[in-house]
């Protein structure tokens, strides 16, 4: 599996993406610059976590516009796979490439605490190591998480599936009223969706910082190893 | 204001009588404005430890493994494999309680440029915090903008915020005290200092643009805080992390290749000092034009260009033929970047405007000829020790009021604001050990690090309580397995022009220096922060607490075998230490006699080295599955945070008596630990032969603490007793 982090001024969490990618895939990433203007050959893009641009517009609002993006969309409709990681995933819904938006956390503050996700699909390339309903930790990192999207894309998502995964109690239960439960008050507990293809995926969450064994836990490997056997083969 | 420079204006700057009149000797004549600014800024308390110079030259600053100690931006240790850790902590009190998010937020920056500045990328961030009474509307101000303006800023430059501490005292009301702390890895061999050399080469300026932000906030923070403290806003710099992200991947980007001479950031008066320390410590002469300055304001004069306080600027000297080189990095970045001066053989900085000169001082008296005081002092004399203290409320009730207590509840709702993870490599978060620990990229070393000081027991005795803050931080590294390296201090006080206030400094720094030598702990960076001291409209004027901060780290070979708080079930608690029962200045004789009386724990260095270098081995040899040490609250706090961090509960055994069972329980002896091991008899054993004392004091299982006596209390009840206190006062 061949990967390239996209690289904004202002991304932080690219080294974070580029060990994980590694100690699961085997393989080194391939930096990008945002200011590039041809992707090179990939199986995968991650657009990895910070504050793009300073996120001093709309989180995600302006690296949506820089040129690789324009690459990134065409390589998306070509059917190749993106992964988008908080800013990465704020970017991708500002791109429009994921439907949906982030406001603001509900409690008005930046949230930063291990948290639990349910896997909502097993049936993408991002979750197929997963089984559904596979509870998981996962770090928040973030101000702007709260998903939110029209009634109805909602549901257009819950009917086709396309919901990755949702916030959730250690035991695994979802209450999107509950801040215990959904700390950022995102919409049905939303924390990840799929493109209409399944290939475009977009997290808040950090699986890439629960990788290593080293480091006490790895619930996040899952994703990356998932997205290792989808794309070797 | 008038701004004609005379011995008024000087006062005004905050230059005595006698420092203007050296001025006057030194020039020859009467400065322009400009040139009395940065005389009155480089010789003010922030920039040239007048003050505090005599009795900081006392500390041990020397170990082998030390690389460079005070005197650069931040000190250097070897940490193995050619890599070092650089690291200082630095205060930013007045500024964050005049404008909370923006001084804590610029504090973070500004301690972060001081790492990077020598070549380190920053891994990590911890702090020191110290509050008013949390029952006043202006503390939880204060406390919801720190908080915010740290993990705002940090947050968004991606260096992790690991560690830290806070503390409550009506003390602090009109002046918390805000330090910060940045740790950063750099090669041994790539470690960038800041003397300028090489006569004719440019002087560069890059980052931010410069306002009018921050002029003369380096002499703000050497005045006493008044009831107008709230107009001195505008002298507060704001921060932007973004900016400090690029110049941190730029300067590291730059810093790979060999086109730097010398760096330093501009800090506390800015362009000045970092034109006038780069040139005096290269022994050159400096030629800036101030034209060629990017300024972000129009019409700004030399006077307030050379004292601005903007963020996110950092002054270089580079090789002539890779100026280019430089430029285009910084111009990937977006960041401004412009020569704006050069290096001359004159000795002198020269500071051209608009085809005037504005200033033309010599360099060597400017600094050698700085004022220094042996300012008059006066020993408070110890409180006596306490007497025999009854207990009027039984284990139960006093546990559960201390673990309420603002001084040792959960700091979750603090810590759930800073990004911890960032960068990858976070093996221990807050509150999983004593110490953070965050592995070294590309190696399986962990660098621990805490910050720690017990203002209480400096303000009853500043020499015990200095010692005690250096023998914590040394022991909480110690706790994880980590070995204990170096120092950095951030000395908090009051006005020094006070002689109580002078020999509570002194007696402070005797003890710390006692503490670095016994336990082989150099200092080799630090900042001071005096006159903070609250003068109210009745005329009374009142210092904080002393706080001698201590930000220590360590090091671990292999981070997995490093240890925190939680234990597993099926383990034996062992105490390792001598548990006299020390109630003076203890949180249990404030928080439930509501007295703050007597002297401070007593600190016998040798069993702190004896007893600590014991529980290191143990836990290099795999013998130890949770450790902590005893601190605020004594033993069974320490107990019942362990069981809080673990879910599983214990059984302590009646102890034998020496003392009152209150006093066994909530002493706050020193040089102790509480160690949960599988191997118990292999301990002990150790222990005794090694003539560490040691005493078997229950065993790990089920659900809650359970003592002999007959009190249980779940860990879910005190999670919640303890989880209270935060989420109570700052979300209503």
């Amino acid at each position: 599996m061949k990967a390239g982090i996209v690289l904004f001024p202002g991304t932080n969490r690219e080294r974070d993406m580029a060990q994980a990618l590694r100690l699961v895939s085997g393989r080194d990433p391939v930096m990008l610059w945002h200011r590039d203007t041809s992707l090179p050959q990939l199986d995968l893009v991650v657009l990895p976590g910070g504050f793009s641009f300073g996120d001093y517009l709309r989180s995600g609002a302006m690296g949506a516009h820089s040129p690789l993006m324009r690459e990134i969309r065409s390589f998306a409709e070509r059917g190749g796979h993106v992964l988008g990681v908080c800013n990465g995933f704020q970017i991708l819904t500002e791109a429009q490439l994921l439907p949906g938006a982030l406001l603001r956390n509900a409690g008005m503050r930046f949230l930063a605490q291990e948290h639990f996700l349910r896997v909502e699909t097993a049936d993408s390339p991002f979750t197929r190591d997963w089984s559904k309903g596979d509870v998981f930790r996962a770090p928040l990192a973030h101000g702007d998480g709260n998903y939110t999207a029209a009634p109805d894309v909602l549901d257009r998502l819950e009917a086709e599936d396309r919901v990755a995964f949702r916030y959730v109690s250690a035991q695994g239960q979802d209450d999107a009223a509950d801040r215990r439960c959904n700390p950022n008050g995102s919409q049905r507990s939303i924390a990840g969706v799929l493109s209409e293809n399944r290939r475009v995926c977009g997290l808040m969450p950090h699986p890439e910082n629960l990788v290593d064994p080293d480091l006490g836990a790895t619930d996040g490997v899952p994703l990356f190893s998932s997205l290792v056997k989808s794309l070797v083969a | 204001m008038s701004m004609t420079v005379n011995a008024e204006l000087a006062a005004r700057f905050g230059l005595s009588a006698e420092e203007y009149q050296k001025v006057l000797d030194i020039m020859g004549r009467v400065p322009s404005l400009t040139e009395l600014g940065i005389f009155s800024v480089m010789w003010s308390e922030h920039c040239s430890y007048k003050s505090s110079r005599v009795h900081l030259k006392t500390l041990p600053t020397k170990a082998p493994w030390v690389i460079h100690g005070p005197g650069e931006n931040a000190g250097v240790v070897d940490i193995g494999e050619g890599l070092a850790a650089v690291f200082k902590m630095e205060s930013h009190n007045h500024p964050s309680f005049i404008e909370p998010y923006q001084g804590a937020a610029t504090g973070v920056g500004g301690i972060l440029r001081d790492v990077f500045t020598m070549g380190a990328r920053p891994v990590a961030n911890l702090n020191a915090l110290r509050f008013g009474d949390p029952s006043l509307p202006v503390t939880r101000r204060v406390i919801d903008g720190v908080v915010r303006g740290i993990g705002g800023y940090g947050n968004c430059v991606g260096v992790p915020t690991v560690g830290g501490e806070i503390n409550f005292h009506p003390a602090y009301n009109g002046n918390p005290l805000v330090n910060a702390m940045t740790v950063g890895i750099a090669r041994t061999d790539k470690i960038f200092l800041s003397a300028a050399a090489g006569i004719g080469n440019p002087v560069v300026y890059v980052g931010s643009k410069t306002g009018r932000d921050g002029i003369h906030g380096a002499t703000m923070s050497s005045a006493e805080f008044d009831e107008h403290a709230a107009s001195k806003r505008p002298t507060v710099q704001v921060g932007d992390p973004f900016t400090e992200k690029l110049l941190i991947e730029a300067c590291l980007e730059l810093m790979a290749t060999d086109a730097i001479v010398a760096i330093q950031d501009m800090g506390a008066a800015g362009l000045t000092s970092s034109a006038v320390e780069m040139a005096g410590k290269g022994g050159v002469g400096i030629e800036l034009d101030l034209d060629k300055v990017p300024q972000r304001e129009t019409g700004m004069t030399a006077y307030e260009m050379m004292l601005s306080e903007s963020q996110e600027r950092m002054l270089m000297v580079l090789k002539p033929e890779r100026t280019e080189t430089a430029r285009t990095i910084f111009e990937k970045w977006d960041l401004d970047f412009a020569v704006v001066g050069v290096l001359t053989d004159t000795a002198r900085i020269t500071v051209r405007h608009n085809g005037r000169t504005e200033a033309d001082i010599p360099l060597a008296p400017l600094a050698d000829e700085a004022p220094l005081y042996h300012r008059p002092l006066v020993h408070t004399p110890p409180p006596g020790r306490i007497g025999i203290v009854a207990d009027p409320v039984g284990i139960e009730h006093a546990l559960l009021t201390l673990l309420a207590c603002p001084d040792l509840a959960s700091r979750a709702w603090v810590w759930n604001q800073y990004d911890s993870g960032v960068g990858g490599q976070t093996s221990r978060r807050p509150g999983a050990a004593d110490a953070a620990i965050v592995r070294v990229e590309g190696t399986r070393r962990g660098l621990a690090m805490t910050t720690d000081c017990t203002p209480r027991y400096c303000q009853a005795d500043a020499h015990a309580g200095g010692a005690q803050a250096v023998a914590e931080a040394w022991r909480n590294i110690t706790a994880t397995g980590a070995l204990p390296l170096a120092v950095t201090d951030n000395l908090n006080f009051g006005n020094p022009e006070k002689p109580e206030i002078m020999g509570q400094f002194a007696d402070a720094v005797r003890g710390m220096g006692e503490a670095c030598r016994a336990l082989d702990f150099p200092v080799v960076s630090g900042n001071v922060s005096l006159y903070n001291q609250t003068s109210h409209p009745n005329g009374i004027s009142t210092p904080i607490l002393p706080t001698p901060a201590i930000g220590a780290i360590g090091v671990i070979e292999d981070v997995t075998k490093a240890v925190g708080l939680a234990m597993p079930e099926g383990c034996e608690l062992v105490l390792i230490g001598e548990i006299r029962g020390e109630l003076g200045q203890s949180l249990w004789l404030r928080e439930i006699c509501h007295r703050e009386e007597g002297a401070p724990p007593v600190i016998d260095l040798t069993a702190e080295r004896r007893n600590g270098d014991f529980v290191r081995r143990m836990i290099a040899e795999g013998r130890v599955e949770a450790c902590h040490d005893i601190a605020d609250g004594g033993l069974l706090v320490t107990i019942a945070e362990m069981v809080m961090a673990s879910g599983t509960g214990c059984y302590l055994e009646r102890p034998h008596f020496g003392t009152s069972l209150h006093a066994w329980y909530f002493g706050e002896d020193q040089a102790c630990y509480v160690i949960a091991t599988k191997q118990a008899r292999e301990l002990i054993d150790a222990a005794e032969s090694s003539h560490v004392p040691v005493r078997h004091l229950g065993r790990s299982g089920g659900d809650a603490l359970v003592l002999n006596e007959g009190m249980k209390l779940s860990a879910e009840r005190m999670r919640e007793v303890n989880g209270a206190f935060f989420p109570k006062l700052m979300e209503r």
